[in-house]
């Protein structure tokens, strides 16, 4: 079973994709649908042994390389954060796959579609099952692979190849982070086995195992989290790498739901959390990692706030929310992180789904400018959509609540200077996310009509299918918070047995938020609600014109004006980011590329060296050799002489040196 | 003593013996009309004692006091040189008897230069390497200016004989230096009277002269300059045989020569076969390029491959000797393949030679267009032809030697050579549909000559026909 | 200083002048006559190191024969050689290089000449001790025993040699009328004549 729950959405890719010109669309979807579905309820009876009856499974198949020391085998290791791994990929994107299914109806290319969803989930499954890092990193590139075709699947847009080429690219940045650890833990421990590496790290943290990087005596267990961890920053749009998360909105919306949103972005939370006991004994990565976790959710939300397009409003609050995940992680509260991942799945799957339904139904219109009063449309996805916000900015009792107030309250609770700055940052963003996520709800739904009068004129209704799509995360983003509380970060659960490892000396333990007082724990809903009403108030306010003209003017006139400006734009601009790449980094190596690499030498240099020369000058040295064949005997004869000396020469003047010395 | 002696040189003496009878019996008969007659005879004489030589025992004895040793090594070259020499005597007999030229004495004359080549490889004695040498080298004077009517013809007997006599001046003068210095001729007393503290200037210099001598008759740069002159003068049937056997000869002579009597200053003589190696393989390869005569370019042909031989001798090795036996047989398969072609092409009944009159063979002869891209692929060291193997062999030998350099060279020089090689094919699969190209006809013999040297190449692929076994016991039995 | 030596310089300066003069001698009749010469001096040492019939052979064979062949050779085929040597001018000066290259070698390599340990022992052990074998013998014994094998390569390289100049020159001239003694033997008058009546006054 097991094993099944892998090999069952491989199967399902290669029959929808080989045989979907036999099978049809319809036929591919059905058969890719079952398959995950399979893996899904396979997962479930996982989950249940592994998790509640802390059954934890490894299987270990067979060699896959063995080179001297260099031994790789096919090993499935399955414990909790695996299982939980397990029961939010195959969810989702059975979910999904039947979302699509109604979604592409009239893509003529419906069966590769949901080949490569189903392909997808098979290098997830790999990826998170692996016992391995190698196995690890073979899943990391096949998802990375998977999410390039899928973001490319409309390949004759330009944008679309852009966007693709260009989550590859950053993506390669990681990757290379990540390949680079790996080859540390094996140089330190000779082995790529989580439980080998795991068992035997505290012995490589002391003095003796520092390692000579970039000038500096660096312990190996911190390069090795820090390596690790620009793996992650790449695949789970960390800031600096996340440029390629808002972009890879040009695929197709369910694409954004499974792989930009709820499972393959999260690879890098599940990375760090898997290697917990290389995480625990690291002494600044973990600050480098809460710095840049805490900076990602603020910097992602405060992005967020000017956005227009309807998609990317939801990718950055994506990257937000990844940026809490990781930070819990830097905070050792590695359940809490996962807590979220699990609630954030659900209700940025309904987010991003209920998105495509809208986008679905007025023919491809993603920008909210020019949408509104959709409410009278379809209220149904109206509700899924504001119930989604409502969970993503931790409205009571919803999923986000429980996870993300954990969190929050974590990092108040850890009495470092980073955590305290993490905690800041992360009200910032809590404040942000209920702003942008009224926003977009009261500019597509509740505002004045702001469209052309035929994106009204033909709205279609959203599908059964999807709706029932919709339904199902409904549900899991109201409860699953509720649900899994207790079990994830309860006090005292021991569903995550020896999967995650906290190291007594490292942070404090986790479970101190239970007591820290009300007033404190009532901020983050606090600065909820305060966004939420805000954000409403102030485009009601604005786009019923009942803000008095004359505050306006004297606001429109004030220094203050330009400092709105400013701010502004560097939101709209996210912060910069795309610019600063693209002048310093990407046109300087597109421009060494192009001139150096290859006008200098591929076409230069090495064609003067290589062909071009030769086919030049070797006519012409022949031509030159033929004037030497004369054809006179004497002339021959001479040759053959001075062939001689030239024989002689060198041998005897050599010899006479040898002789004298 | 006389009888054990005579036993050994015996098949020297039936190939001789053989070759006055043909002649009397020519003489006192039809002449010129029983040539056909005696050209088989002779090839059938030469394929029987190459199967008597291959097949008799191994083990090495040595006759006359030295001057003549049969051991594997000869035997592999000997086999060798008899079967390519027959070759050629087949295929040429249409070509010959269409143009007039089949003298009987034709078929006579190979038969005496092949008991020279004999006596070259299986020499243990300066004197006996030099009878040897002059044997086959007036034998091949002779026949390079067969056609006498010609003034090509002609033109290359003279050059080639004037040039001969000049390489064998040298070689004499080398031979003279090195009897100074060792007192005696046998190879076995020469390698003796060489001391613990290396060679002296003498040796040294009667050394250089000698493989100057032998230098000349492999046809390496820079002693090079009769080939492209000779090949292309000759009647084709004789290039045919020139780029053949006679190079196996010429090759194993060079090495019993250094094995045999220097073979204790490797490191002497591997230089200055190593830099006589790097020059062939070089000039061979671009000089060719601009070449439009079919047999000038495989007189640099030739060049670069006596190139790439001479490589894996400078290595001085038992491996390096195995690959230039391997290569040289491998080689002279290639030629005698590639020649069966250059002898059938006639455009209205006159050879041609010219390789644009090639142009889209494979339209009308596809068959003949397939077997020829075999053969310089081969020739070009193409890797699944059998050509590359023997690249391959002399070039590991080089590198195993520590002649890294020489290595690569011959890799860049082999890069450079396949142009000429693919320009052939080229011609023949791309070329220029209007200009009229070759009849195309070939007779029976050439056509069996042809495509059997083209599946060696290919089939030859899997295990070499065993010949590197063959080569290495032979290499064995030479370096010790 | 002996007689013998004195004899030793004057046949060796003869002959290496001689021998110069060959080849710079403008006249080819002159050049053949200097090589008779040289011919003569080299049998002279060879009288002096006692080998009188090699001495008699070289005068008997090259000068008796070969030498006066190519003596009548030359005066009969009128070979200008002026006109044969007009393209050397153009290589004195490479072919000066080269010669001096060559000769400054060969003075380096005969300035630190010496001889294997045992090359003079070899040397002696081919030949028997002339003090028991009368050089001829000695010689014949050489030739016809040990280096027999030699001696017939040699023969076989005359025989090509021959073949050779028959192949590249002889020619059959049809024109040519050629004596056949057995048809002149053969023939009788029944074949060869033919009896006419011819009437008186009528002719053939």
């Amino acid at each position: 079973m097991y094993l099944a729950l892998l090999i069952s959405p491989l199967l399902g890719a290669i029959f929808s994709g080989f045989l979907g010109f036999a099978l049809g669309g319809k036929g591919s979807s059905i058969i890719a649908t079952c398959s995950v579905l399979f893996s899904f309820l396979c997962s479930l009876v996982a989950f249940y042994e592994v998790g509640f009856c802390g059954d934890t499974c490894h299987i270990t198949l067979f060699s896959w390389t063995s080179s001297s020391l260099f031994n790789i085998n096919w090993g499935f290791l399955y414990d909790p954060v695996t299982c939980v791994m397990l029961i939010v990929v195959t969810s989702i994107s059975t979910l999904v796959h039947l979302y699509s299914t109604s979604y592409m109806d009239s893509d003529p290319h419906l069966s590769r579609f949901v080949s490569y969803l189903s392909f997808f989930t098979f290098f997830m499954l790999i990826l998170v099952t692996g016992d391995n890092f190698m196995q690890l990193f073979l899943g990391w590139e096949g998802v990375g692979v998977s999410s390039y075709l899928l973001i490319n699947f409309w390949f004759t847009r330009i944008q679309a190849n852009k966007s693709a080429i260009k989550a590859m690219v950053v993506n390669r940045v990681g990757d290379f982070g990540l390949a680079l650890g790996i080859a540390l833990i094996f140089y330190t421990f000779k082995t790529l086995d989580y439980t080998v590496i795991f068992a035997s790290a505290p012995y490589f943290c002391t003095q003796d195992f520092y390692f000579p990087f970039l000038g500096f005596q660096v312990s190996r267990i911190d390069l090795i989290g820090f390596l690790l961890f620009i793996g992650s920053m790449g695949k789970s749009a960390q800031i600096g790498l996340h440029t390629w998360l808002p972009d890879a909105m040009e695929g197709p919306t369910p694409v954004s739901a499974l792989i930009h949103a709820a499972t393959m972005v999260t690879a890098g939370v599940f990375l760090i959390v898997r290697c917990s006991p290389l995480f625990e004994l690291m002494n600044w990565a973990s600050n480098f990692v809460i710095l840049i976790g805490a900076l990602t959710a603020f910097f992602a939300a405060s992005t967020g706030l000017v956005q227009n397009d309807l998609k990317r409003v939801i990718a950055y609050s994506t990257c937000s929310q990844l940026g809490y995940m990781i930070f819990s992680c830097g905070l050792s509260n590695y359940s809490a992180a996962f807590f979220h991942l699990t609630n954030h799945a659900f209700f940025k799957a309904l987010l991003f789904l209920g998105a495509g339904a809208i986008i679905h139904s007025i023919s491809d219109e993603q920008d909210m400018r020019r949408m509104g009063s959709f409410v009278r449309n379809s209220p149904y996805v109206y509700s899924c959509m504001t119930l989604g916000s409502l969970a993503l900015m931790g409205f009571p009792y919803l999923s986000g609540f429980y996870s993300k107030d954990v969190i929050i309250e974590t990092s108040y609770n850890s009495f470092f200077v980073d955590a305290s700055f993490s905690f800041v940052l992360g009200l910032l963003a809590a404040f942000c996310t209920a702003f942008y996520s009224f926003r977009l709800s009261y500019l597509t739904f509740l505002n004045k009509p702001a469209g052309f009068k035929h994106t009204f004129s033909n709205f279609h209704e959203t599908s059964s299918t999807m709706v029932f799509v919709l339904s199902v995360l409904c549900v899991g983003s109201m409860f699953s918070g509720f649900v899994l509380k207790d079990i994830f970060v309860g006090m005292g659960s021991d569903f995550w047995s020896n999967s995650i490892y906290l190291d007594p000396n490292h942070r404090v333990p986790f479970t101190d938020y239970e007591y820290i007082p009300t007033s404190i724990k009532l901020i983050p809903i606090f600065c909820g609600l305060s966004g939420a009403s805000l954000s409403t108030l102030f485009l009601h306010f604005y786009f019923n014109k009942k803000i008095p003209q004359e505050f306006i003017n004297s606001f429109e006139g004030s220094i203050y004006f330009k400092l709105y400006k400013l701010v502004v734009n560097f939101l709209g601009e996210r912060w910069y980011f795309d610019k600063v790449y693209n002048n310093f980094v990407a046109k300087p190596l597109l421009n060494f590329g192009y001139y150096v690499s290859l006008n200098t030498l591929d076409k230069g240099a090495i064609e003067i060296v290589g062909p071009y020369g030769a086919s030049y000058i070797v006519p012409r040295i022949s031509k030159q050799l033929s004037i030497l064949q004369s054809g006179y005997i004497y002339d021959y004869a001479s040759k053959v002489l001075l062939g001689l000396v030239l024989v002689t020469l060198p041998t005897g003047f050599v010899y006479t040196l040898l002789m004298i010395w | 003593m006389i009888s054990a002696d005579i036993s050994t040189v015996l098949p020297e003496i039936l190939l001789a013996v053989y070759a006055m009878i043909a002649l009397v019996a020519g003489v006192y008969t039809g002449k010129d009309k029983v040539a056909p007659t005696i050209l088989f005879l002779t090839a059938a004489v030469m394929v029987v004692l190459a199967a008597m030589i291959g097949l008799s025992g191994g083990g090495t004895t040595s006759a006359f006091n030295g001057a003549f040793i049969d051991d594997g090594f000869a035997r592999f070259a000997k086999v060798t040189i008899l079967l390519a020499a027959a070759a050629v005597l087949v295929m040429s007999k249409d070509y010959m008897l269409r143009r007039d030229l089949l003298r009987f004495e034709y078929p006579v004359l190979v038969a005496l230069a092949s008991v020279g080549m004999m006596m070259m490889v299986s020499a243990g004695d300066l004197m006996s390497l030099y009878m040897g040498l002059e044997l086959q080298s007036l034998s091949l004077y002779v026949v390079a200016s067969l056609r006498r009517d010609s003034a090509k013809s002609t033109e290359a007997g003279l050059k080639y004989f004037v040039l001969g006599a000049l390489s064998s001046g040298m070689l004499l003068y080398g031979a003279s230096l090195t009897y100074g210095f060792a007192g005696t001729t046998v190879f076995s007393g020469i390698i003796s009277s060489v001391g613990e503290d290396g060679m002296s200037m003498g040796l040294l210099f009667g050394l250089i002269f000698l493989i100057t001598g032998f230098a000349f008759k492999v046809s390496a740069v820079p002693f090079h300059m009769w080939t492209p002159d000779v090949y292309e003068g000759s009647p084709t049937p004789v290039t045919a045989f020139f780029a053949t056997a006679p190079k196996m000869a010429a090759m194993g002579l060079f090495a019993r020569v250094m094995f045999d009597a220097f073979g204790t200053s490797t490191a002497e003589w591997g230089q200055v076969i190593a830099l006589l190696s790097l020059l062939s393989m070089f000039l061979g390869a671009v000089a060719a390029i601009g070449q439009t005569n079919i047999k000038r370019l495989m007189a640099y042909s030739s060049i670069a491959h006596m190139g790439y031989a001479l490589m894996g001798l400078a290595s001085g090795t038992e491996q390096g000797v195995e690959a230039m036996l391997l290569y040289m047989a491998i080689y002279v398969t290639m030629s005698v393949g590639t020649f069966a072609f250059i002898l059938s092409m006639e455009k209205d009944g006159q050879p041609v030679t010219d390789i644009a009159s090639l142009n889209m063979l494979s339209k009308s002869h596809l068959p003949k267009a397939l077997a020829l891209l075999v053969l310089m692929f081969s020739l070009a060291g193409v890797p699944p032809m059998v050509g590359f193997f023997g690249k391959l062999a002399v070039l590991q030998a080089a590198v195993e030697a520590g002649y890294g350099w020489l290595a690569l060279a011959g890799v860049v020089a082999s890069v450079i050579g396949a142009f000429y090689y693919l320009r052939i094919v080229y011609y023949m699969f791309f070329g220029d549909e209007d200009k009229a190209g070759i009849d195309g006809t070939m007779s029976p013999v050439l056509w069996v000559f042809l495509m059997g040297s083209a599946a060696i190449m290919v089939v030859g692929m899997v295990n070499l026909f065993g010949v590197d076994g063959l080569a290495a016991a032979a290499a064995q039995t030479l370096v010790n | 200083m002996t007689v013998a030596d004195l004899a030793f310089y004057f046949f060796a300066i003869v002959a290496v002048v001689a021998a110069l003069l060959v080849v710079v001698a403008r006249n080819p009749v002159h050049s053949v006559l200097w090589l008779i010469l040289t011919f003569l001096s080299a049998a002279g040492m060879f009288v002096l190191m006692g080998a009188e019939f090699v001495a008699m052979l070289l005068v008997i064979v090259y000068v008796g024969a070969v030498a006066v062949l190519f003596l009548f050779v030359v005066m009969m085929l009128d070979v200008d050689f002026a006109e044969l040597r007009a393209g050397m001018a153009k290589y004195v000066p490479i072919a000066g290089l080269i010669g001096v290259v060559i000769l400054m070698q060969l003075t380096m390599v005969f300035g630190s000449w010496h001889m294997a340990d045992g090359a003079e022992a070899a040397r002696a052990a081919v030949t028997p001790d002339a003090a028991e074998v009368h050089n001829t013998k000695a010689l014949g014994q050489l030739i016809y025993d040990q280096y027999i094998y030699l001696f017939q390569a040699a023969g076989l390289i005359l025989l090509v040699a021959m073949i050779g100049a028959i192949v590249l020159t002889l020619r059959h001239r049809t024109y040519v009328k050629r004596q056949d003694v057995l048809a002149q033997m053969y023939r009788d008058p029944a074949s060869a004549l033919e009896l006419k009546d011819i009437k008186p006054g009528q002719g053939l």
